[in-house]
């Protein structure tokens, strides 16, 4: 019970926030948000680091633009043909990357999202380093303007808390719980009969598809897809949003993706803009020394120790 | 212009010098990453970092300190392997019991810093570095044309490469490694100092990337970008390799430099991408790698 009490707590702030915080970057946080979220299903519940992950979120964010600019998709038409590429890619991926375990799988992810980079970069479609440039935004449903921030921002709202939900039904069911026995002792799952593979693929499945949500999403927000997307850069971000904020924890990645962009809003602005891979590198460093349980995980002990 | 089969040989021969060129990188990188992860059991994601500081180490001593290549070949690859055991002793060691994706996400941190703070110095650009006047000239092979620097890359780093593999498999040190990559513990209670092996081994295979680094610095321009874009395809031959065998890791780097060098010539827009492509036919046929050990 207590949990509901806090999310519906949160969601009464993210509400409201509007009147006090800029819209649009409490999008970003929200996409971004969403985007670690998805991710931390498979590296928090299913113990897999993807270090790919940025290939889903480009994926959603190049088909949605492409689909808006060129076949005049209403938005939310546009948000799921993205998010469906995205899963697809995701399951590809997924039937590969579960082959294998531990590092590899992580070197694995980075390599198959560093093919999709080099294949955006060389698409006619893309538009190469330029990106996809002036993405409409859209109606909603043909009526609701979304070229309003505000609006925007309640639609994002409510994709985030699809997404958010979800996740956590996805956690608390009973494939979740195998999930967790599987990140816990894969033998042992094996042994119980479980197909561990089919298991850490369909997680890969909907994690990427998330991804992709989250992608599609933030090209509507800032109506630009663009090589960056793609990056491994961001693939590298998720991780750390997830890192700072808790990871295996439902609302660490939320938190975290507000920490880090934040972080990166502040940076950008001032003089120190020129430190920020040097900062986020430290961030890394010093959370995976002394800090690995992330703001979210150690408020948690906290309480435990406390309560 | 020497043709067969309709095949423009110069153009080919040329496209596999290049290739073979690349997989000598390929090779060193893989087999740094091989070495520390048989013992460490860790990936090192600053590898390409260590590269990039190989690089930018041997541009720093010819242009501040008047070191030239020679001197910078030897002293450079010291100097990075300095830098590794300095990190493995204050950085990596402290969570070596923990997770092994703490340590890859240390050094993936470490690698962002390092190539934040270059970029932050010498910009995003890349800067000349000069071959060495004894190596500047080339041969007129029958059918493609062999620049002298080139020709030394490619038997420097097999030397290298040779050396090691001999090191680890044929002398009685490497068998002090291989019997630390089975079992460490056995090998502290037999009276082998364990520990210091390991900073040791950290620090040597981080060497071979500061030696690749300097070796590349006249033929790549030195970039802080350098080493990351090279160590994502050596992660993709490590896969596709498998990090079991350190002769493996150095035939598969130069194979796998050929294939690229091949696409380069006969589909040049699948150039960049090919080994990746090659990794996910050897996962879909042979998941464990052409030289791993099933699990």
């Amino acid at each position: 019970m207590n949990d509901k009490k806090l999310y519906l707590a949160l969601f009464i702030l993210a509400l409201a926030a509007p009147a006090v915080l800029y819209p649009v970057f409490l999008m970003k946080v929200l996409c971004f948000a969403l985007f670690a979220c998805a991710f931390n299903l498979l590296l928090g519940f299913a113990g897999l680091l993807s270090f790919g992950h940025a290939a889903f979120l480009g994926t959603g964010g190049y088909v949605t633009g492409y689909l808006m600019i060129n076949a005049g998709l209403t938005p939310e038409l546009g948000i799921l043909a993205g998010t469906l590429a995205a899963g697809l890619l995701g399951a590809v991926y997924g039937k590969l990357a579960v082959r294998r375990e531990g590092i590899y799988f992580a070197m694995v992810t980075l390599a198959l999202a560093q093919l999709a980079f080099f294949f955006y970069l060389q698409a006619p479609f893309t538009g190469g380093e330029d990106g996809l440039q002036g993405v409409p935004r859209g109606e909603l449903f043909g009526f609701i303007d979304l070229s309003n921030n505000l609006a925007m921002y309640y639609f994002v709202l409510a994709i985030f808390v699809f997404g958010f939900w979800l996740i956590r039904r996805t956690v608390h069911s009973p494939f979740g719980q195998v999930l967790k026995a599987i990140r816990e002792n894969e033998p042992r799952a094996i042994s119980l009969g479980y197909n561990v593979n089919d298991y850490k693929w369909l997680a890969f499945v909907i994690s990427s598809a998330l991804a992709g949500l989250a992608g599609s999403t933030k090209t509507l927000v800032f109506q630009l897809a663009s090589l960056n997307d793609v990056h491994w850069h961001l693939s590298g971000e998720v991780v750390l949003m997830t890192l700072v904020g808790g990871m295996g924890t439902l609302l660490g990645p939320l938190v975290g993706a507000g920490a880090i962009v934040t972080i990166q809003n502040y940076l950008s602005g001032g003089e120190l803009g020129n430190y920020i891979h040097i900062i986020l590198g430290a961030i890394f460093v010093v959370c995976v020394l002394a800090f690995r349980s992330g703001i979210v995980g150690q408020f948690q002990k906290m309480l435990k120790q406390n309560f | 212009m020497a043709t067969f089969l309709g095949i423009n040989l110069f153009g080919l021969f040329g496209q596999l010098l290049v290739g073979l060129i690349n997989g000598s990188f390929y090779a060193l990188l893989s087999l740094g990453l091989a070495i520390i992860f048989g013992l460490l059991k860790i990936i090192n994601f600053a590898q390409g970092a260590m590269y990039m500081l190989g690089a930018f180490g041997a541009w720093l001593a010819l242009n501040h300190l008047g070191i030239n290549y020679w001197a910078a070949l030897v002293l450079v690859p010291l100097a990075v392997g300095a830098i590794g055991i300095l990190l493995e002793r204050v950085l990596v060691r402290p969570i070596a019991h923990e997770d092994h994706l703490y340590s890859l996400l240390l050094t993936f941190g470490i690698a962002l810093m390092l190539q934040g703070l270059f970029t932050h110095l010498f910009g995003s650009s890349g800067m000349p570095y000069a071959i060495p006047d004894e190596l500047k000239g080339g041969t007129r092979l029958p059918f493609m044309y062999l620049p002298d620097y080139r020709a030394w890359i490619i038997v420097a780093s097999a030397v290298v490469c040779g050396g090691t593999w001999w090191m680890i498999e044929k002398t009685r040190l490497g068998a002090y490694l291989r019997a630390g990559t089975e079992n460490p513990q056995l090998m502290q209670a037999f009276g082998i100092n364990v520990p210091l092996m390991v900073t040791l081994t950290f620090g040597f295979g981080v060497a071979l990337a500061g030696f690749a680094g300097v070796m590349a610095a006249p033929v790549y321009s030195v970039s802080p970008e350098m080493g990351s874009n090279l160590l994502i395809v050596v992660f993709a031959i490590v896969v596709i390799g498998g990090m079991g065998s350190i002769g493996g890791a150095i035939l598969t780097g130069l194979g796998m430099g050929i294939v690229e060098g091949l696409t380069k010539y006969f589909y040049p827009e699948a150039s960049t991408t090919v080994i990746f492509l090659v990794m996910v036919i050897v996962l879909l046929l042979k998941p464990a790698g052409l030289f791993g050990k099933e699990a």
